[in-house]
């Protein structure tokens, strides 16, 4: 654990990427194997099961730390990160541990079956033997919020380094749902195929946006410029759903989400066209839910999503489907490297074949002759539920991670409204004690109705003036959130709206953030709710 | 109709009626006793000051031709039958904390202070009292300084690392105080102090008062890049992303500061690296200087004051919360050696007359 916790504390003194790939081939050179891929799964993603749960974990923190519930929550909001609120208030270990990360989360594991005065024993005993940024990352595995300043890519990069394996395979062989219990960093490094692990999903290739920024609109000779000739490019609709990988493999199917979470139990109507693939098949796409044939928008999946159980209701009123735009294995066989306009006759072979065209639909191709023409097809994306337009380079192979060049994505204008600040509450991470996290209100007559929250959108030094300007006007404090004198405009961007019986508003925003500080408007010149419920298109 | 307190918080300052003067006040008055010389604390305006003796050079330099009487700690002023009297606050060089008698009631102003000894200023001293007003800029339990010594064996393991990638090391802290504090505890066997002006003129006002300070290189136009290499360059916060400090690449920057306890903080800086190295009082520090004051009641100005004096009256103390300096309670405006982790244009206003 000394060396986790000493390579966070490294990987936070450097802002430099030589530096970090460095700092985690030390790591890598300096402990044992097990703890190699438990730090490759915490770093990937793949939390460790909560074995206590948080308000337990918070509580005896309390106890441990000997202060009043309430000031250990006022700290909280002064720190932003609940592991680390609870390594900085204990008090200083009396001993020190050798354990190393395995023999922890083998213990945390192992707690499952305790019994919850076992479990306090244990914890409070656990935190007695660890050092202030040992306790930090220990706090970070047992709450399961564990998130890195430093991106799989690099971890990658430098796992490529030591074992001389290229960067691409290993980041293949580090997706879907291995355990670091049993994947051994032996069968990591050693030559693999398909078939050693059939749930395997390939890693994503995603696009890039072509408009770089929502300010300035790029013309369609400045496309040229940088696309070049139209017939070199398949333009699809940039479908609103969750990006997901289906793969049939020895008689099993897998549904991916990009969240690297496996999918499959979520969406049965699915299963039936997914057995009906032929052994070796993985289809890229996108799920989205239908009423009547036609896709509907996000919030219509998205109330699905977090359910345990699905209710009948749903799945006959509006059934998940996948548009399918990708075909990156076809009869067992990897074909990433082949052409996208190969890929494309193949993916349409599949479905062609397939007997359950409602559950299996192609992502059409739109036909254009010249940029300008794609232009105003574009236009009509929000009545085709899509958020843009797609552009792939038919001679492109599928690639990995974000990429310029070969995929790219042109996204409609967000849609927008000037809205007062009537609440703020601060933020986390790096914005912690900085109130950073807003609520957004528009007119109703002479009252000003909150619609979205957004926490994104304003430079550095924009926040570090709206957070001077809430100290210095605060009208109420509730708990952490405080009622701000209504006067900063700021114009709010987002994706989609929806009706909602959930918020006050009546109106739900998809994506919500803040596009610019409207200093020249006052409160008075912001939008209505007229205005916004005109934009449901009702 | 109840007896008018001794010291009351007013528009312009911490006010004495009986004696009739103000302990650092924001506004111009005719009689101000000075805490300590921070800009905050030490405004341009009144027709009297009065300070501890090492405050002299630097309220000289920093305000201009003031008039200007210092005084010993200990050492007794009478101002209308009011006996004033500073006492160690262990801040900075010269801070002190205000004692203020009148028929045998006593009040502190403890202005701003640390507990730990830092070696160079004099160490803070408890002074019993009726009434106290603490500062708490750090009163939230979060905070809680290891020793200096840990710190500047971290300090000077990454300056010496850095010489041996022939990395320059900046090192980042407020001109008065911090600076000082860094310079006396660097391990001066790694290689040479060099200076930004605005803290070599601090120095230089110090060693005017007596003060003994290391050696140190002021950085001119003529300082050549190789030369500070192996060095070590002190740096206010002000230049921090200046084409000053960019003449030195490649460097690696530290900061030293309170608030670099809290990641979040640390990050939004973007320093290569974060001391926890505060002059403010940590969480234990304040509520042991408190109760070594045996004071019936405390006032709590600049810092986390709600949480705090919360806290404090649920242990036993009688506090109570003083909004008046800036009419702020979190510790962001009033403090400007720490304050430029957040505001450093907000910071820039307030010191527009110093960093020059």
């Amino acid at each position: 654990m000394k060396a986790f916790a000493q390579l966070f504390l490294s990987l936070d003194e450097t802002n430099k990427t030589n530096e970090k790939v460095k700092i985690l081939k030390d790591y890598f050179n300096s402990v044992p194997d097990t703890d190699k891929m438990h730090m490759l799964a915490l770093f990937s993603g793949r939390k460790p099961k909560r074995q206590i749960n948080s308000t337990l974990v918070r509580n005896w923190a309390i106890e441990a730390s000997n202060i009043p519930a309430w000031l250990f929550e006022e700290s909280y909001h002064v720190v932003g990160d609940l592991a680390e609120t609870m390594a900085l208030l204990m008090p200083q270990n009396r001993g020190s541990s050798h354990k190393t990360l395995t023999e922890w989360i083998a213990e945390i594991n192992a707690l499952g079956t305790k019994t919850e005065e076992e479990k306090k024993l244990w914890l409070m005993d656990s935190w007695a033997m660890l050092d202030s940024s040992e306790r930090f990352v220990f706090n970070k595995l047992l709450t399961g919020s564990f998130r890195v300043g430093v991106s799989q890519s690099l971890v990658i990069k430098a796992l490529a380094d030591i074992t001389g394996i290229e960067a691409p395979a290993l980041t293949h062989r580090i997706m879907g749902s291995w355990m670091p219990e049993t994947y051994t960093y032996e069968q990591l490094v050693q030559e693999q195929s398909a078939s050693d692990d059939i749930s395997r999903p390939y890693p994503f290739f995603l696009a890039y946006p072509i408009q770089e920024t929502s300010e300035k609109q790029k013309s369609t000779d400045e496309l040229k410029i940088d696309l070049g000739e139209e017939d070199q490019w398949q333009a699809e609709w940039k479908w609103d759903g969750i990006r997901s990988q289906l793969i049939k493999r020895g008689g099993e199917i897998f549904i991916w989400s990009r969240g690297e979470d496996l999918a499959t139990d979520k969406f049965p109507e699915l299963h039936p066209f997914l057995q009906a693939l032929p052994d070796g098949t993985v289809i890229d796409g996108e799920l989205l839910s239908f009423q009547k044939g036609q896709p509907m928008p996000f919030n219509v999946l998205q109330t699905r999503i977090g359910r345990k159980n699905l209710s009948k209701k749903i799945l006959e009123e509006s059934p998940v489907a996948v548009i399918a735009y990708d075909c990156l294995e076809y009869k067992g066989e990897d074909i990433r490297h082949k052409t996208q306009a190969e890929r494309r006759v193949i993916l349409e072979e599949l479905q062609s074949a397939t007997p359950f065209p409602e559950m299996f639909r192609l992502s059409a191709l739109i036909q254009f002759s010249t940029w300008e023409q794609l232009g105003q097809t574009r236009e009509q994306s929000r009545a085709m539920i899509a958020e843009g337009i797609m552009l792939k380079r038919k001679s492109a192979a599928y690639q990995l991670g974000r990429k310029r060049g070969d995929w790219w994505k042109w996204k409609i204008d967000p849609l927008s409204v000037d809205a007062v600040m009537i609440y703020a509450q601060k933020g986390h991470g790096r914005r912690a004690d900085l109130y950073t996290d807003y609520t957004f209100a528009v007119w109703d007559g002479d009252k000003l109705v909150p619609f979205a929250k957004a926490y994104s959108g304003l430079t550095d030094a924009e926040i570090n003036k709206v957070d001077y300007f809430v100290k210095r006007n605060t009208l109420e404090k509730f708990g952490p959130v405080r009622t701000v004198k209504p006067e900063l405009v700021f114009e709010i961007g987002f994706e989609g709206i929806n009706k909602s019986t959930r918020h006050k508003s009546g109106i739900a925003l998809r994506f919500p953030r803040i596009l610019r500080w409207r200093l020249d408007k006052p409160k008075e010149e912001a939008d209505t709710i007229e205005s916004l419920r005109a934009l449901l298109g009702e | 109709m109840p007896k008018k307190p001794l010291l009351e918080f007013t528009d312009k300052g911490i006010y004495c009626a009986t004696g009739k003067f103000y302990i650092d006040p924001w506004k111009p008055v005719d009689d101000a006793v000075i805490t300590h010389a921070h800009a905050d604390h030490a405004y341009l305006g009144h027709k009297r000051y009065l300070a501890h003796h090492f405050s002299r050079e630097v309220l000289l330099y920093r305000l201009g031709e003031i008039n200007l009487q210092t005084v010993e700690y200990g050492e007794k002023v009478i101002k209308n039958g009011v006996e004033i009297s500073l006492f160690p606050a262990g801040h900075v060089i010269g801070s002190a904390q205000v004692r203020v008698e009148y028929k045998g009631e006593i009040w502190v102003v403890s202005g701003d202070y640390k507990v730990e000894d830092d070696g160079i200023s004099t160490p803070f001293e408890p002074v019993r009292c009726h009434h106290f007003i603490s500062e708490c800029t750090f009163g939230m339990p979060v905070y809680q300084w290891k020793p200096q010594a840990d710190i500047f064996k971290e300090v000077n393991s990454w300056w010496r690392s850095n010489a041996e990638h022939n990395l320059a090391t900046v090192i980042v802290g407020y001109s008065l105080g911090k600076a000082q504090r860094i310079l006396q505890n660097l391990d001066l066997s790694i290689g040479n102090v060099y200076t930004h002006g605005v803290i070599e003129n601090t120095n230089e006002a110090l060693r005017r008062n007596g003060i003994k300070l290391n050696p140190t290189i002021r950085i001119t136009q003529d300082t050549s890049k190789e030369e500070v290499r192996k060095g070590i360059i002190l740096a206010p916060p002000s230049s921090v992303g200046t084409p000053w400090m960019r003449k030195f690449n490649p460097y690696s920057f530290g900061y030293c500061s309170g608030w670099m306890a809290i990641r979040g903080a640390k990050r939004r800086r973007a320093a290569d690296r974060g001391f926890v190295l505060s002059d403010h009082a940590d969480w234990d520090g304040l509520i042991s200087a408190i109760d070594a004051t045996g004071c019936e009641s405390v006032y709590l100005t600049h810092g986390y004051t709600a949480t705090f004096t919360r806290y404090l009256n649920e242990i036993g103390f009688n506090a109570r919360e003083v909004h008046t300096l800036y009419g702020d309670d979190e510790g962001i405006n009033t403090v400007p050696e720490e304050e430029p982790v957040l505001h450093d244009a907000e910071l820039n206003k307030v010191n527009g007359g110093i960093a020059r």
